[in-house]
């Protein structure tokens, strides 16, 4: 094994799932939201929901895209870079991807292609239908990544037999408490992710007094989405918690920067960390808090991190600020989706210029809140790669060289700089623009199995593409 | 349970060169094409299609890992350079379809980018099985050939041969799909495109004649095994006379039935060995839970849905492209 090939390899695998991680992140969300505005508008008939879905889908067809072509990455880069990983779980996180292959891969390419060129050639229900099922793909996939995560987290249902991994309780692996915690914590990310995003939106076109139907009707569903929804995480997120607090004591006491055994145990707010003295600087701490969040007890016993040999501690930086960045993110979205919502009730929204700026800067936040959250996770579990079985040092390629690995993450990061920025550039160009040019206009009659009756379509379709040019 | 999966992977592995070939194809010859009408006409007949195309390639790749770990894990390492590349090939022609409607000065790119990246994973493809038939250095399961071991003349010379594959069966499906000046333009390419072809077929042959390479004397072992170039023969004459008589609709399968037939040979050449004279197919499968698992789910009802989804995507976009623009 050699070290700088082990380094990079870490790099690379957190540069290319991190890049990937923002798309779904996003399409997941967006795909649910694409299905109730198709679905309202079916019910409805109201065309600023068709306008709406409309230009979305134009969004939502870029980013995909980019997802897709980052995640197929992602299923090689196992084999690749973490050879002995993969020859190790490969009986249990093989089938888990290939569930979320066959499930859900398949159910979303299947179904885009007609979500972005199908309109004419399908009836409206088929075409609602094909909207569902590419959020349904997209949550899927989301669900199956997360048992595959969790199990790398908290293995659980396996016996060791000939250096492999060998499944002997499927329900196990798939029904156990972590992954129903940690799956609804990623799905109602992505949830928020997409209804930031559209609330963001809204705010930007009432910022710049255009838009101003489609704009209320994004800020509206956006942040009422949001505002139910927040709670309802910080709880999830709680319990998420929980299960490191009970399953990976180390994890747990880096993101606290609890460095020895208390009891009962103050909670740090903020200071930093410094692992060579074993002790935290500038520390801000709450007494008997750390105790109430890690057991909910006034008096319980809390690990701390000199409790590990050296060899078995995570890093505690990344994860103890990851963690308070996320929580952060979280608390001003919560108070700008409530503040948002009570002052739309009382149609004092659109007054509220510094609200508007706040909810349109705040798109980005989402996103930061679900990297720091993996980062927590991820960076939190090592010196793991399966937690307490198989260390990352032990996981990767033995016959990977430095200067190959070098090669591979100097062009991944070439070619995703690449694309990243002509994708957000296209994504923001395609936002600026707006829904021009298809507000309110009957787009086509919906003939079934005839591929020529399209003319009718085009003229709307080019004036569009020009609009955002 | 352990032969339900080795089939599944070999179809799953010849769908995948089927359509992501005819794909890719397309994007090799969209280099070739000029004036924005003709590429964006090529770009229609495959838009609406390729996301599932190469997710078929995951699907082998996640076949692989779980059924087979052992040889997903020796042949990744191998195949550490080609991987990437083909993986960044895939990007660049991936975003390109998304990208290039969206874009305005910077639609040169993207066309570029196309036909580049389309190019690199052809070939990348090819010189991996090139590379497998010929074979690949490992000690005690693990790959020890060095970072450039698959990389040959012949590996080369197969990189070579898959990108006129493709492009042949692209020039098909293009024929199949469009009208007008680019069906006919693309029909002057398919005798050159079925030539090179052949003669690679025949370089191949004598090259490994010449090298005595293991896998041939299993032909000579195995006379039956003549019955898949026998098909492919026929298939080829096919081809000829239903180009000849400028049919749209044949050239397309008889070069389908080409490339099952070429997979098949060497498919069955391989039996039963994985990686060839290393690792069987029995040495190689997941355990018996891990099997089972993705049999009962997976296999038996996820399988022939994907099947369906796949039907149900070419019925919609069935027949002649039309010449308006659908989305771009």
């Amino acid at each position: 094994m050699d070290p700088t090939a082990l380094l990079l390899s870490r790099l690379q695998f957190a540069f290319t799932i991190s890049f990937h991680i923002i798309f779904p992140a996003f399409t997941i969300g967006l795909a649910a939201w694409l299905t109730v505005l198709e679905a309202m508008h079916q019910y409805s008939g109201r065309p600023v929901y068709r306008t709406l879905f409309e230009f979305w889908l134009k969004i939502f067809g870029v980013a995909f895209g980019m997802g897709v072509v980052s995640g197929v990455v992602m299923a090689f880069q196992f084999g690749t870079n973490w050879s002995v990983l993969s020859k190790m779980s490969g009986p249990i996180q093989g089938p888990l991807l290939s569930y979320e292959t066959f499930t859900a891969f398949m159910l979303e390419a299947g179904f885009f292609g007609i979500l972005i060129f199908g309109r004419p050639r399908v009836p409206a229900w088929f075409y609602l239908f094909s909207t569902a099922m590419v959020a349904l793909g997209t949550t899927l996939s989301a669900f199956w990544i997360m048992v595959n995560n969790s199990w790398m987290q908290v293995p659980t249902g396996y016996v060791l037999q000939n250096g492999q991994f060998v499944p002997d309780d499927w329900a196990q692996i798939i029904f156990n408490r972590v992954v129903w915690v940690r799956f609804p914590h990623m799905l109602l990310a992505s949830y928020l992710t997409g209804a930031f995003c559209v609330a963001a939106t809204g705010a930007w076109y009432l910022l710049r007094r255009t838009y101003r139907a489609e704009a209320h009707v994004m800020l509206r569903m956006g942040l009422a989405l949001a505002a139910v929804l927040l709670p309802v995480q910080l709880f999830i997120g709680h319990l998420v918690g929980d299960y490191v607090h009970d399953y990976q004591p180390a994890k747990f006491a880096a993101i606290e920067a609890r460095w020895h055994d208390e009891q009962p145990a103050s909670e740090v707010l903020i200071a930093i960390p410094d692992s060579t003295t074993e002790s935290n600087r500038y520390a801000l701490s709450i007494p008997v808090l750390g105790s109430i969040i890690g057991s909910m007890s006034l008096t319980s016993k809390e690990v701390g991190l000199t409790s590990f040999a050296p060899q078995d501690r995570p890093p505690v930086a990344i994860p103890f600020f990851a963690f308070r960045i996320m929580v952060g993110c979280g608390f001003v979205m919560l108070g700008l989706a409530w503040l948002g919502t009570w002052l739309g009730l009382k149609h004092r929204l659109e007054r509220s210029r510094l609200l508007l700026w706040g909810i349109f800067l705040s798109f980005p936040l989402p996103w930061i809140a679900i990297l720091t959250g993996w980062y927590t996770a991820e960076v939190g579990r090592q010196p793991w790669t399966v937690y307490g079985v198989l260390r990352t040092a032990d996981a990767v390629t033995p016959s990977l060289t430095a200067a190959a690995a070098t090669a591979s993450l100097i062009l991944f990061v070439a070619v995703y700089a690449f694309i990243f920025s002509f994708g957000t550039y296209y994504i923001y160009r395609l936002l600026r623009a707006g829904p021009a040019g298809l507000g309110g206009k009957p787009l086509h009659v919906p003939v079934p199995n005839r591929p020529m009756s399209l003319a009718d379509q085009v003229p709307a379709s080019h004036s569009y593409l020009e609009a955002g040019e | 349970m352990v032969m339900f999966w080795v089939a599944l992977l070999a179809i799953s592995i010849l769908i995948y060169l089927l359509l992501d070939g005819f794909d890719l194809g397309v994007g090799m010859l969209f280099g070739l094409a000029d004036g924005e009408a003709r590429r964006e006409e090529m770009l229609r007949t495959i838009a609406p299609v390729w996301d599932g195309n190469e997710t078929w390639l995951v699907v082998a790749g996640v076949i692989m890992w779980g059924a087979f770990p052992v040889v997903y894990a020796m042949l990744m390492p191998a195949f550490y350079i080609p991987v990437v590349v083909m993986l960044l090939g895939l990007i660049l022609r991936g975003v390109a379809f998304e990208f290039r409607g969206k874009a305005s000065r910077s639609r040169r790119i993207w066309d570029v980018s196309f036909t580049v990246g389309s190019f690199a994973a052809s070939f990348m493809q090819g010189v991996m099985v090139g590379a497998l038939v010929e074979g690949l250095q490992f000690s005690n399961g693990e790959y020890v050939g060095g970072t450039f071991g698959w990389l040959t003349g012949f590996s080369v010379l197969c990189g070579i041969g898959l990108c006129f594959g493709y492009a042949l069966l692209g020039a098909c499906w293009l024929v199949r799909k469009c009208e007008g000046p680019i069906r006919d333009a693309t029909r002057r390419q398919i005798p050159l495109l079925a030539v090179a072809v052949l003669a690679f077929l025949v370089v191949v042959f004598t090259h490994a004649l010449v090298e005595q390479l293991p896998i041939l004397r299993r032909w000579i072992e195995r006379p039956y095994l003549f019955v898949f170039p026998l098909i492919g023969a026929g298939a080829a004459a096919m081809l000829a006379t239903s180009i000849l008589r400028h049919d749209d609709y044949w050239p397309f399968h008889m070069v389908a039935l080409i490339f099952a037939s070429a997979f098949g040979t060497l498919a069955l050449s391989f039996w039963p060995y994985m990686i060839p004279f290393v690792v069987t197919i029995e040495e190689a499968a997941a355990p018996h839970a891990s099997l089972a698992f993705m049999f009962w789910g997976a296999g038996l009802f996820v399988f022939p849905l994907m099947l369906l989804y796949v039907a149900v995507g070419y019925r919609v976009f069935r027949g002649k492209t039309a010449a308006a623009a659908d989305h771009y």
